[in-house]
């Protein structure tokens, strides 16, 4: 028997434990996949649980209920990857040896990297959405929470989603005046970017909205530590920012078993070709999703298009022949914008987000690059298209390729 | 792409002043193009931008905590040797190009 062991049962190793049991043959083929974890989380989700309009209920399924019969589920946690002999070591001691793997353990947030950020006022006054415990705390607090100041800090980049803290802010802005008390709380976005996004075009345009909407930005604003007993986040060249209530988005690293494996960077994302999406060590592991250190955002879109090109690839590795699958850096986001609208954002590693309409050139549904009632749905569209499509590995009706047809240059 | 001439040498420089063409890069060019932006570089600066230069050309995505993890600077004495954006000066003078950390 050959065996295809996958590591992490998150969006990615999910996506591939479908697509390679439907084409990979049983009598030939054992296919295992491993997480820590029993829960499978909606992360997408987490942004409107602290605005109620999710809960808890709404984001979470047993990750069993999305493995295919006839994939093993470990449920145990991987210590590390043996790259020269094929073996993966798992906690308690148990070893699997594997003729292909597919490394999809993702990134985790690590508050503690920052000094304070995980001090007194953690979950008090402090809170992070990126986490099923840091969202459904903000939840509670900002039930009760008559104003003050809200500022939201990134800490560093690369972060998931990294369109989501601006969607927090709009959001807030939304809800806060829905509540009746938006004068009463001063929204500031800091960012240690030069403004609100990372790619020019997308930038100048959200900044605008930001601006529309009464947020304040500061940017270049790198965190080093958190003042708890002033209520202040102060950066490495000592500008202080104080807050009321902050919402950090701690620094992201790849999973301790990428550095303990060696096949990391030093924020232990797998060293990954981003091309090909095979780790740069060993031709036989292919990386997926955010543990990669590719180019690219961290989001669930480019997970779904990275895994068009894995599948590709893997099945020429184990088929002998060239690889042939090459991929683009392909993203797409929606972004919420408050009010009932959305506004999409489609890039890859060479073309920055454009304006124009998605996915089909010139009719849409969706536009690009500015605030519709038609993004906003797509993005709740979104959840149902995740649990029942995206993750059994089916097709969908967007290609994994990036084309500029239905873009303004 | 604009031309430029740095210590008597004709650089290629994108359109936010960063290098096209590491290989156009020396000592002296550095030294004369940071004083141009008004900075002095000392043995420690370059020390960095020796560093940059390494990992930028091994392929690796360069980031502030990855240099504050170098063992040369730490962050904040990073901030110190380039205030403002150090991680946009230092990439400039390091004739490498405008670092693509964030996406
Ligand atoms: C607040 C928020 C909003 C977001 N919004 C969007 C959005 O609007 N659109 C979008 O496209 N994306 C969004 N994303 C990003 C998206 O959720 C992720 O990019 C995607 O889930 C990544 O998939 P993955 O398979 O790489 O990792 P994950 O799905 O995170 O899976 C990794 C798995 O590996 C397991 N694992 C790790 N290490 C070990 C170990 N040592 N042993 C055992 N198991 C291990 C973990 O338990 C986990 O189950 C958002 C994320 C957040 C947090």
């Amino acid at each position: 028997m050959k065996k295809l062991v996958i590591l992490g049962a998150g969006t990615g190793g999910t996506i591939m434990a479908n697509k390679m049991r439907k084409v990979l043959e049983r009598d030939e083929w054992e296919i295992t996949i491993i997480d820590k974890f029993k829960t499978h989380y909606y992360q997408p989700g987490f942004l409107f649980i602290p605005f109620g309009t999710y809960t808890k209920r709404d984001v979470i399924k047993p990750k069993a209920d999305f493995i295919p019969i006839g994939v093993k589920y470990i449920n145990a946690e991987i210590d590390r990857i043996d790259g020269e002999h094929n073996k993966v070591l798992l906690n308690d001691g148990v070893q699997l040896n594997y003729d292909f793997l597919i490394v999809a353990t993702g990134v985790r947030v690590v508050p503690e990297e920052t000094p304070g950020l995980k001090g007194e006022l953690w979950h008090k006054n402090i809170f992070d959405f990126y986490t099923i415990e840091g969202t459904t705390a903000l939840s509670k607090f900002f039930k009760t929470w008559e104003g003050g100041e809200l500022v939201l800090n990134i800490a560093d980049n690369p972060i998931k989603c990294p369109v989501a803290p601006l969607e927090f802010v709009m959001y807030a802005d939304a809800y806060f005046v829905e509540r009746g008390i938006r004068d009463k709380v001063n929204i500031t976005f800091v960012t240690p970017m030069e403004g609100a996004f990372t790619k020019p075009r997308a930038s100048k345009v959200l900044g605008n909205l930001l601006k529309k909407k009464n947020i304040n930005v500061v940017p270049n604003f790198y965190l080093e530590r958190v003042d708890n007993e002033n209520k202040k986040i102060i950066s490495y060249d000592e500008k202080e920012v104080p807050f009321d209530c902050l919402i950090t988005i701690p620094i992201h690293m790849g999973d301790e078993m990428v550095e303990r494996s060696g096949l990391g960077d030093d924020m232990n994302f797998m060293l990954t070709d981003k091309y090909t999406l095979q780790s740069t060590k060993f031709e036989n592991i292919f990386v997926l999703g955010d543990a990669a250190n590719i180019p690219t955002s961290k989001a669930g879109s480019v997970v779904h298009f990275a895994a068009e090109i894995v599948f590709e690839n893997l099945l020429c590795a184990i088929e002998g022949r060239e690889l042939t699958g090459k991929f683009d850096g392909h993203s797409n986001c929606y972004i919420e914008t408050g009010f009932g609208k959305g506004a999409l954002i489609d890039f890859n590693y060479d073309t920055e987000p454009l304006p124009g309409s998605f996915p089909f050139p010139g009719i849409g549904p969706f536009g690009l690059l500015k605030e519709t009632r038609m993004n906003h749905y797509g993005k709740l569209m979104f959840r149902w298209i995740y649990w029942h499509v995206l993750l059994k590995g089916k097709e969908m009706p967007i290609p994994s390729e990036m084309y500029m047809a239905g873009k303004k240059l | 792409m604009a031309q430029k001439e740095i210590a008597g040498k004709m650089i290629d420089l994108d359109e936010n002043g960063y290098f096209t063409d590491p290989d156009q890069w020396s000592k002296e060019v550095a030294l004369a193009y940071a004083a141009e932006h008004g900075d002095t570089l000392t043995d420690k600066h370059l020390e960095v931008i020796e560093y940059i230069r390494e990992k930028v050309k091994s392929g690796q995505t360069l980031t502030i905590r990855s240099i504050g993890k170098s063992g040369i600077v730490d962050i904040k004495g990073f901030y110190k040797l380039f205030p403002g954006a150090p991680l946009k000066k230092a990439t400039k003078y390091a004739g490498v190009s405008k670092p693509a950390s964030c996406v």
